[in-house]
Order: structure tokens, then C-alpha cells, then sequence
């Protein structure tokens, strides 16, 4: 292999780092309106009357819409294949407003200031009502968040508008509570996690336009053009073949644009006026009415015996879904398909959940995806058993986690660890961090205190059987390639390790191979990029593709030479056979003449598996017990995603999950006040790890080889986030004795915590 | 968004003056703070061309103009030699190096913040403000005065010999400060400074002259009286809580800081 | 109001409001490199150097900018890919969305501090945030960036 598992710079990386303008706001038309949204101030509150005279007579805007101007079919803007998982609970605009920052109008003007100036000038008169603003109230609570009759779910996910619920489910298998009975230790705890902002650089926003045949055309920050197609095709009540969606470069977005949540409002803009127009969120915006993760609270039971043998795990989670259900009923289906599988001794498990509405922010997909809020009450929870039986929480992963061959208990897409390095990922961590010397802990004096925690995970690679992956492959006359995507770089790489893949199939250059992407309407379809699934689906889609374009290149090759093709053979430059050859570039030049044989080809991948990927992560932390600190010292994180396609980017996924988690443990919180407006409502308040944050982050890789996998790889991108909330958790329990259930662990709640500790000492 | 009608660069202080008598009218420092708000500015009013972001430095004083950049006073050498670091201290933490090459000492200083790093750290300095009209006041009784269209001129700092450190507590590297504080030894006395409290930073009295002689004190009297005076400060220092901590852990950070700020001037390391 | 300035090495007279910020004054004059990450300072996407000193330009009025030099990407290129090169090597520009403002900083970082240690190197750059890369990859690619440039001599090709 020339280019698999080699460090190869990402195609874009020049344009990038010198600066190119390649992004939506870069590329929009210079006479676009500027489109902007009226948001509500009330969690609960509707619309009675609206008035927009005043805001149509200011110089310069071009329109104004409220509820009365808009389609009445109810969508969701979740970025999922069709039949969505997620309820058809939205308009474009909606006289019910259902959160602080709900949108009660649309504004377009010339210019940004005289659609700023709109906005002030609508008048409306709201009727409010009680919100309700606590998830642990919502189910059953008579405040309703969705009381329409026409809300609506094409999946049975259990949701019901009716009690709050956006779904309900329970999977039982074995008699968990037979089992938990018999287990010499148990624990019974309940763990909180919050909502996180994925704050990615590039905030929401879409431009749209129409062409020459009147289609509109959306350019989008996003990471589901295909489904944007269809999204907005909905909403609009348009047909979606009316609509050609673009993805030029996105300035992230970790699951935050797996939910279009700017598309609909220029769409209907240019829809109306026949004019480009386009939105581009403020950060204000993007936080508060963007897609955070979905605050959870999760009651874990779990047994283990004397011997440090986990025997049973029961999780419930209660997951808070905001005033709009996008990805709710899946997002918590991984709090317990991704977590009770790390353990495979299990007897029996149980793992059920609601997912409620409430007057907050609707909550959305971000990177890990539920598996990260599960595994880190899962991996807490059994640090707790192993702080109760006295064993190195180390140890007892040891003797629990998968291994190759073992299986995957509650884990729906796959029996068996059928590629599994995990034990391997555990050794070298321990190593690297020097565990044994450091744990549990070392009193540095002057009151420092360093402790070291542990945890691992998993997460899937596509989703099974739903995800597709496309590519589409053709040689162009100079034989070179054009590989068209449908799947979304955000940054990632994808593009690059796609073409790294097809130049390995096809014996060329890196450079002989162009890629292209994303347009809805030449691009294969693609289900996005989300749900850890490029690498993987789309990767084998495009060893496919390669596979298919290189036999028809030999039977075209052998035709000229007059050969059999079952005697010929293809080495990437040349067709030969015995002495006669034909060059790859004479082949194209001859399909382009005469020619009746297409040398291009498109291929779909959709897996029935979804093999894992897993991590150990290993935590160093040193604890200030008078102000309450934590900094984080040194973090060791070892990754088995079967073959690195990448083994650059792949380090660099892991280092920026890791330090997405260390915000997320440590400092990131989204909250709200008490009339539901949120508090962290930009980067002033909301704080993401800054470089001076992290302490040392180091990532290695042991590498399993996954069958189904392109060149053995499996998923990366999602793994790498769940770990550090765990392991950093262990580590200032490890140090301090104190175990926080509830993230983030901040200074304060570390500091009050000790001095409680220590007054329940002396007392 | 900030809304500016006119801006004028000032050809001088008089003009200066003159143009901010009204209140709609703004004198510009940093921008930082003030184009995150919603204000309606008629008139902006520009020092920038009358050479006031030079710190200069005499026998007996520094002299900061309003428009230096928090940057420049981070890396003064002549102010960082003496404060023994304590100037970089309490700059470096503030957003970034871009962000402090925009803030300006006047602008902080005048805005009189409650989260000032800025105003905590001069504060614990034999430190005045110069004002076009008002002249020389202390720090400490220009930090309790109610704004007014005074315009500050200069930053002043004597040259007292001093001992002095500087301590913060923050929830990340680079956000704003939980706590602030700052301590000094001058004239063989020690005081205490405690800001984002998260009103404005104050110097704390010291009437039972607990810090009094410090200097002159043995270590383990020092230690003694580092102790007491922080558990005095804990008591004596209001505090409240806001978003980035409650009014109880503030009140332990003063504890705890005020501890560490007097054993570090008190040359006793700073740590414990 | 009229404003005066150098622009990227070129006098331009150009026409701006009192309330116009420099960002989105760049912006509208092609600089594409120049981002907005924050409306509150916090992010340092929008970096650009004023008179050879990295600023924000989200805090900078337009017309500030009157008798100074401005910088930005597109007037450091030939620096930006020598640099961005190594950066590139590492995989850490990942989105990019962040890289110009990072770059401008780390340009100037390379003319304000003598052979910066990794600790003086990440106080300094700490107002860049970024979200995808997790900062390791920048750092090694400074690192390797810095050690060429020592290789290649002091001062070579510097801005």
C-alpha cells in the first residue's frame, strides 16, 4: 500500500491554512438579502398578534414573514435517512413559540443593518404560559410542550405528545434483578450530565439562490446535503427535486450540523422573493437556539461479584430533548447500546429510557452521540464498584472488557468483538501513564494532590443496516480519476482518506484522482457524515467503485488488444497481455471516441454490521484541594480503530475529542435561568478549552483488523470524545476521595466538596 | 450593536472634553467592551493621536497614558522588574495577546469593572489616576467614585519600594477571574487587595493592624499573622455570587488567596 | 468617513462608517481570510496585524485604521504556506475555519519572541481557540516550523 496508513496531507490543507475563501460566506453572492430571525423571549408563549407594517416601511427590507405566511406541514430538521427517527414537530414558523430563542419571524433586507432595524420594529403581542423547564417534571406534566394534533412520528419510537414523551423503550435480556441480587457488590447511583455546545468555529448558515431553471439552490455549512434536499423540500412543500443542495468547505461540526438548523429560513426567503439570500448565525444564535447534546440523567445499577466480575447492568436514562425532538429517540438508544457491551461477563442487563420534551433549547446530535453520556455513568458507576471491593479499576477492566471472539452483550449490531484490540489499547496505556507508579495517588505537597482515573468505550462504525455510502468513479480522457462523494469533510479528512483508499485500489498517484463533493445532484447518495460511518461505509463504498471501474478498464483494455480479459491484466498503467499493452491513458482517450462502453461506475455500501471501535483512556489530574482546581496533567489515550487510513488525522481526531471531553468534564455547561434563557449564550460565558486547558494530551494506536472494514479500518471520529469524562472523574476521586456524579466538576464543586468531606471527618 | 453617529479624533484634551460633556458622547479606549454592547454613540471620541500610550518612567514614578495597550504593561520591563512580575501576572490570563494589544489601561481602569485584573493589580500599588480636570486622585478613591465626563490621562504609579504578588482564580486559563488578589509590602506594612468579588476590587482595612510590621516579622509570626488576616479578610470581604461562582466560594477563595498573596510577599514561597 | 491606510502593502483611500468594524471592513474589500469565530473577542479568528501588531479586528473600528498598515493573510502568503506547511504536515488544520487568525498569530508571535519556548509559545497563541484539533497537532507543527526556521538560520524569509 502506497498511500493507506501513510500520513498524506489533506488535499484542502493549502487552501486552508492560507486562507482561502472557500466557505459559505465566501463563496455567497455579493447581492444576497440578509436574512435574519425574530426570537422569542418567552420559554411558553404564544403568538397572538403580530404586527409587521412598521418593519416592511423600514429603507431597505424586502420582507417580512410570520406564522400566517408559512406551509402547514409539520417536519423535523433531523439529519436522518426517511422514515426519520425523529418526530415531525416543526414549522418553519409556529404561533406556539416553544423556547427562549424560538423563531417568531423571518427578515430579509438589503443590507444587515436594515434587518436589524425590522427586527425592531415588530410588534407582537404574546400570550404567555407556564413553561416547563425541569425533564425530571416533564412526562405526564399537564404543560404541554407539543399539544398539536398533527404531531407526528413515522417510526415507533414510543413518543407521545400527548405525555411529553418524544420516546419510550425498555430491552431486557436475563433477570437482571435476579442476578443484581445475587452480586456480592452493587451499586445504585444516578448520574447527570448537561447539555454541551458543540461550538465548532464556523456557526450555522446556509445561502440560497435560484438557477437558471428556477430550482433552488442552498449552499450549506452541513453535514446532510441529502437530507437537507429533503428537509427543505418538506418544509417549503416543494418538491425535493426542486431543490440542489451544496456543501463547499465547513468550519466543523461535530453533530451540531447533522440538524439543519439555519436551511429553512433563506430557503424560504429566495423560495418568496426569487432573490439570493442568506443567514449566517451569530454565536449568540448558535447557542442559544442551535443542536447542544442532550442533557441526560442516567440511574445506573450494577453488580459484580467477589471477584471482580461485572454480572449485571441496569441503565435508565431520562434524556432531556428541548422544546424540539431531533435526535432524540436515537441518540439515547447508544446511553445503553454502547456502554453495557464493555463488559463482557454479563449476565444480564437491562437498559430503558424516556426521552421528554421540555421549554429548552432543542437538544440534537454532538460527536459521541448518547454513547458518551452512557459510558461515562457505566465507566463511573463500575469505578465505584471498584473503589467498594478495593481493586485497581484498572484490574477490573482486565477482567471485563471484550476481547476478540467475545461477546457484545446489548450491543444490537454486531454478536461478537470480531475485531477487538482493546486489551492491548489497556496494556500500552498503562504503560504510557506509568500506572502503577502513580495510582491512585501522589501528595505533591502545599496542598497539590495528583491522582490518575481510567475508562474505556466504544462506539459503532455507521449505523447498521440503515447507513448508505456512496461513490462514484469515472476515468476522464487523460486518465486521471474523479471520485464524487456524497459524504461531508467537515474538516475531517474524508476526502482525502477516500482518495488515499481509491488510489491504493487503483495503483496511481494520489494526484491522478480528483474528488469532488458535495452537490445533491451529482453526487451518489450519501446518507452524510455523522453516525462514525465515512470511513467506513462510504470507504468500502469506494473500494467498490474502484473494484467495478478497474474490470471494466481491463475488458476495455483487453478489447483493444484484442485479448480475452480472464488473460489480461490491469497493474494501474497499462492493460497487458503476454507482450501486447495498452497505456491507461490510450484506454481513455479511446472511450471518449466511438464508444459505447461507460468507464465509470457508482457504488453503494450499507452495512448489516457495525463494527466497533474502542479506546482506553487514562486521566492525570492534579487537584488544588484549597481552591478546588483540577488540571488536567497529562492525558494517555490508545485507540483501536481497526487500520488507521490516516494515521494523522486519525492522532488528530483523537487529540480534539480528547480535549472536547476535558471541556466537557471539566468546564463546559450549558444552563439556563429560571425563565429558561440560556446563560452560557456565547464565548465570553460559554468557555471551550483553550490550549493553556488541556495539560499534555498523548495518543497512540493498537490496531485490530476489521474484515468488513476498508483495509481493516473501522470508525474514529465519535470514540475519541467519550472517555475523558470518565476517566477525569476517577482520577480527582482517585486523588481526593471525593466522586462527583454530575458534570462539569468545576473548581467550586470540587473545592466545597472536600470541605465537606473533611467536616464529615472530623464530625 | 454599537451605533456610532460621529467620530472625531481629538487634536487635544481640551477638544476632548469639550466633546464628552454630553452623555451620549463616548471616549473611546480598547473597544473591546464597549462594541459588545448596544449603545447609541453620537459622538465617539478618539484619543489616539495625542501620544498618551507611552509609559514613561522617572525616578519617582511611572507615568502610563490612558491609551496604552494592556500588552505594552505586560511586557514593561521597568514595571515587571518592579513588581517583581506581579504587572505580568496579572495581565497574562486576560483572553489573549491580541486582546491586550486592543485593551487599553484607560479603559480599564475608567470603566472601573468589577472583574478587572487590571484595577486589582494598581490597586495594590502606590497608584493614582491623572484626569484632565479632576488632577491626581488615589487609586483607591477613584475606584469608588461614581463615573463622571472627567477623561482619564494617566495611569500613575509611585515608585514606593515594594514587595508585591499577585493571585487569581479562574474557572478556565482565560476566562474572566472568580477572584482577584493582590498584596504588597510597603514601608515594611503589608495590604491586601480583593477584586471580582465580583464588584468592584478594594483594598481590605486592616483595623486591628494584624499586617501591621509585617515585614519586620519573623516567619512564624508572618505566617501567624498571614493566617489570621485571612480569616479576617474572610470575614470582613463581601462577597456575592454570579455565574461563575457562588458568594460562599468566593468567600473561601478570599481565604485562601489572601493566604497565599501574604506568604508570597511575606517571602514565605507561594504556596499553602 | 475616509480612511487612509495601507492595505496588505497597498494605499488605499476607501470610505467607511463611524460604527463600521475593521473585520467586516476587510470582509467587504475581498479579504475572505479574515474571520468571525465570536461577537465578544474571545476567539482570534478575526487577527489581523494593525501597524506590525496582531489585533482583533472585531474590536477595531474601520476607521482607526486611518494612517496605519493593516496585514492580513492575503498579504502574507508566501508565509502562510511555508508555515502552513508544516501545519499541513501534522493534519492539525482540519476545518480551517480558525487557520488565518492562527497563522497571523503565530507570524507574529515569530517576530515578537526570540526562540519562544513551548510554554511561551502556547501563552502567547492562547486567545486562538480552536475546536477541531485539540491544539497537540499545532503545537508540533510550531515546534517543527520553529526548529526549520533555526536550521535555515536566523531571520530567513521572516515577514
Amino acid at each position: 500500500m502506497t498511500y493507506v496508513n501513510k500520513p498524506v496531507r489533506k488535499t484542502d490543507a493549502m487552501a486552508l491554512v492560507t486562507g482561502k475563501g472557500v466557505y459559505v460566506d465566501d463563496l455567497a453572492p455579493r447581492d444576497c438579502l440578509i436574512v435574519k430571525v425574530l426570537r422569542s423571549p418567552y420559554a411558553n408563549a404564544w403568538v397572538e398578534e403580530i404586527h409587521t407594517e412598521k418593519a416592511l416601511a423600514v429603507a431597505g427590507v424586502v420582507c417580512v414573514f410570520t406564522y400566517k405566511d408559512v406551509p402547514q406541514n409539520r417536519f423535523t430538521l433531523a439529519g436522518q435517512t426517511y422514515p426519520e427517527f425523529s418526530p415531525y414537530d416543526r414549522l418553519i414558523l409556529d404561533p406556539h413559540l416553544r423556547f427562549v430563542g424560538d423563531a417568531v419571524a423571518i427578515v430579509a433586507g438589503e443590507t444587515e443593518a436594515a434587518a436589524d432595524q425590522a427586527l425592531k420594529r415588530i410588534r407582537v403581542k404574546y400570550r404567555v404560559e407556564e413553561p416547563l423547564l425541569d425533564m425530571r417534571r416533564a412526562k405526564d406534566n399537564p404543560v404541554l410542550v407539543h399539544p398539536e394534533e398533527d404531531w407526528e412520528i413515522r417510526v415507533s419510537v414510543g413518543g407521545d405528545n400527548r405525555r411529553n414523551l418524544c420516546s419510550t423503550g425498555c430491552e431486557e435480556w436475563g433477570d437482571v434483578d435476579k442476578v443484581l441480587k445475587e452480586c456480592r457488590y452493587t451499586v445504585d447511583r444516578t448520574y447527570h450530565t448537561k447539555a454541551n455546545s458543540q461550538a465548532m468555529m464556523e456557526t450555522f448558515r446556509t445561502c440560497c439562490y435560484l438557477d437558471h431553471a428556477g430550482r433552488l439552490n442552498v449552499l450549506s455549512s452541513t453535514q446532510i446535503p441529502f437530507h437537507v434536499r429533503r428537509i427543505v423540500g418538506r418544509a417549503l412543500g416543494i418538491p425535493a427535486s426542486k431543490v440542489r443542495v451544496i456543501k463547499p468547505r465547513i468550519g466543523g461540526g461535530f453533530g451540531a450540523k447533522q440538524t439543519a438548523v439555519s436551511d429553512v429560513y433563506p430557503a424560504f426567503v429566495t423560495w418568496k422573493t426569487g432573490r439570493p439570500s442568506k443567514i449566517v448565525y451569530s454565536r449568540y444564535e448558535s447557542q442559544i437556539c442551535g443542536s447542544p447534546r442532550h442533557e441526560m440523567e442516567i440511574r445506573v445499577r450494577a453488580g459484580m461479584d467477589e471477584h471482580g466480575i461485572v454480572k449485571a447492568l441496569d441503565v435508565y436514562t431520562l434524556s432531556n430533548a428541548g422544546a424540539y425532538g431531533e435526535h432524540g429517540a436515537t441518540t439515547v438508544g447508544l446511553t445503553g447500546h454502547k456502554a453495557i457491551p464493555l463488559y463482557r461477563h454479563t449476565e444480564a442487563y437491562r437498559f430503558s429510557y424516556d426521552v421528554v420534551y421540555t421549554n429548552l433549547q432543542g437538544a440534537g446530535a454532538f460527536r459521541g452521540y448518547g454513547a458518551t453520556q452512557g459510558i461515562y455513568a457505566v465507566e463511573t458507576a463500575v469505578n465505584e464498584l471498584a473503589a467498594q471491593i478495593g481493586m485497581d479499576p484498572v484490574k477490573i477492566r482486565e477482567l471485563n472488557m471484550p476481547l476478540e471472539g467475545s461477546p457484545l452483550h446489548g450491543y444490537l449490531d454486531s454478536e461478537m468483538a470480531d475485531s477487538c484490540a482493546l486489551d492491548q489499547c489497556m496494556a500500552r496505556a498503562k504503560e504510557m501513564m506509568d500506572w502503577d507508579a502513580k495510582y491512585p495517588r501522589r501528595d505533591m505537597g502545599s496542598g497539590k494532590i495528583r491522582g490518575v482515573g481510567v475508562a474505556m468505550a466504544m462506539q459503532g462504525s455507521s449505523i447498521a443496516g440503515v447507513d448508505v455510502g456512496g461513490a462514484d468513479l469515472k476515468l476522464n480522457e487523460e486518465g486521471t480519476y474523479t471520485l464524487t462523494l456524497g459524504c461531508t469533510d467537515m474538516g475531517t479528512g474524508c476526502d482525502t482518506i477516500l482518495a488515499q483508499m481509491a488510489a491504493d485500489c487503483l495503483d496511481t498517484k494520489m494526484e491522478n484522482i480528483t474528488v469532488f463533493g458535495v452537490d445533491t445532484d451529482t453526487s451518489p447518495y450519501d446518507s452524510g457524515s455523522y453516525a462514525s460511518s465515512t470511513t467506513y461505509a462510504t470507504g468500502n463504498a469506494v473500494m467498490r467503485a474502484c473494484e467495478a471501474l478497474r474490470e471494466k478498464i481491463l475488458e476495455f483494455g483487453a478489447g483493444m488488444l484484442e485479448a480475452d480479459p480472464e488473460e489480461a491484466d490491469f497493474d494501474g498503467e497499462y492493460v497487458t497481455c503476454g507482450e501486447k499493452k495498452v497505456s491507461l491513458s490510450e484506454i481513455a482517450f479511446a472511450a471518449t471516441c466511438g464508444n459505447n462502453k461507460e468507464l465509470r461506475v457508482t457504488r453503494n455500501y450499507s452495512s448489516p454490521i457495525s463494527p466497533p471501535p474502542y479506546m482506553v483512556g487514562m486521566a492525570e489530574v492534579e487537584v488544588d484541594t484549597q481552591t478546588g482546581s483540577v488540571k488536567v496533567l497529562d492525558y494517555v489515550g490508545v485507540v483501536d480503530c481497526g487500520t488507521p487510513i490516516n494515521p494523522n488525522l486519525a492522532r488528530v481526531q483523537t487529540e480534539g475529542g480528547i480535549v472536547q471531553g476535558i471541556g466537557m468534564a471539566l468546564f463546559e455547561d450549558v444552563r439556563y435561568s429560571a425563565r429558561g434563557a440560556v446563560m452560557e449564550n456565547s464565548l465570553m460565558q460559554y468557555k471551550i478549552p483553550s490550549r493553556l486547558d488541556i495539560g499534555k494530551v498523548r495518543v497512540e494506536f493498537r490496531s485490530s483488523y476489521e474484515k468488513t472494514g476498508p483495509f481493516g479500518a473501522k470508525s474514529i471520529g465519535e470514540l475519541v470524545i467519550d472517555t475523558p469524562s470518565p476517566a477525569i472523574t476517577n482520577a480527582v476521586y482517585n486523588a481526593v476521595g471525593v466522586q462527583f456524579r454530575e458534570l462539569p466538576i468545576t473548581p467550586e464543586k470540587v473545592a466545597m466538596a472536600i470541605l465537606e468531606k473533611e467536616a464529615g471527618e472530623k464530625g | 450593536m454599537l451605533k456610532i453617529r460621529n467620530y472625531v479624533k481629538a487634536a487635544d484634551l481640551a477638544e476632548a472634553y469639550e466633546l464628552n460633556q454630553k452623555k451620549t458622547a463616548c471616549v473611546l479606549g480598547g473597544m473591546v467592551w464597549l462594541k459588545m454592547g448596544n449603545r447609541s454613540v453620537s459622538t465617539a471620541i478618539d484619543l489616539s493621536g495625542l501620544g498618551l500610550d507611552t509609559i514613561r518612567e522617572t525616578e519617582e514614578e511611572f507615568v502610563i497614558g490612558c491609551m496604552t495597550p494592556l500588552r505594552a504593561l505586560e511586557t514593561d520591563e521597568g514595571l515587571n522588574a518592579f513588581t517583581g512580575g506581579a504587572m505580568r501576572e496579572s495581565l497574562r490570563h486576560i483572553v489573549g495577546v491580541q486582546f491586550r494589544n486592543c485593551a487599553t489601561v484607560g479603559g480599564s481602569i475608567f470603566g472601573r469593572y468589577g472583574f478587572s485584573d487590571v484595577l486589582t493589580m494598581f490597586l495594590t500599588l502606590d497608584s493614582y489616576v491623572e484626569m484632565y480636570r479632576g488632577g491626581r486622585i488615589p487609586m483607591e478613591e477613584f475606584a469608588s467614585m461614581k463615573r463622571d465626563r472627567d477623561i482619564l490621562v494617566n495611569v500613575i504609579v509611585r515608585k514606593r519600594p515594594l514587595v508585591c504578588a499577585y493571585f487569581s482564580q479562574r474557572n478556565t486559563a482565560t476566562d474572566f477571574p472568580v477572584l482577584t488578589c493582590g498584596a504588597s509590602l510597603m514601608d515594611g506594612n503589608a495590604r491586601v487587595v480583593i477584586g471580582a468579588r465580583p464588584s468592584r476590587a478594594m483594598a481590605v482595612q486592616d483595623p486591628g493592624g494584624i499586617l501591621t510590621g509585617f515585614g519586620e516579622m519573623t516567619g512564624e509570626q508572618k505566617e501567624k499573622a498571614a493566617e489570621a488576616f485571612a480569616e479576617y479578610a474572610f470575614s470582613a470581604v463581601a462577597v456575592n455570587g454570579n455565574m461563575r461562582a457562588s458568594g460562599e466560594y468566593r468567600a473561601l477563595l478570599v481565604k485562601v488567596l489572601t493566604k497565599r498573596a501574604l506568604r508570597a510577599v511575606g517571602g514565605m514561597g507561594n504556596e499553602g | 468617513m475616509k480612511v487612509d491606510f495601507w492595505l496588505n502593502g497597498v494605499r488605499r483611500s476607501e470610505e467607511a462608517q463611524p460604527d463600521t468594524l475593521l473585520l467586516d471592513f476587510l470582509r467587504s474589500r475581498g479579504c475572505y481570510s479574515v474571520k468571525r469565530g465570536c461577537e465578544t473577542a474571545n476567539c482570534g479568528l478575526c487577527t489581523v496585524l494593525l501597524d506590525g501588531k496582531p489585533v482583533l479586528s472585531c474590536s477595531v473600528l474601520a476607521v482607526r485604521a486611518d494612517g496605519k498598515k493593516v496585514v492580513t493573510l492575503e498579504g502574507l502568503q508566501k508565509e502562510a504556506e511555508e508555515f502552513g506547511a508544516f501545519l499541513a504536515d501534522e493534519g492539525a488544520e482540519q476545518c480551517g475555519f480558525c487557520n488565518p487568525g492562527f497563522v497571523m498569530n503565530v507570524l507574529a508571535m515569530m517576530k515578537e519572541l526570540e526562540d519562544p519556548t513551548e510554554e511561551e509559545i502556547q501563552e502567547y497563541l492562547a486567545g486562538n481557540l480552536c475546536r477541531c484539533s485539540g491544539f497537540a497537532g499545532q503545537t508540533r507543527g510550531i515546534l517543527n516550523y520553529l526548529r526549520y526556521k533555526k536550521s535555515q538560520g536566523k531571520g530567513a524569509s521572516k515577514a
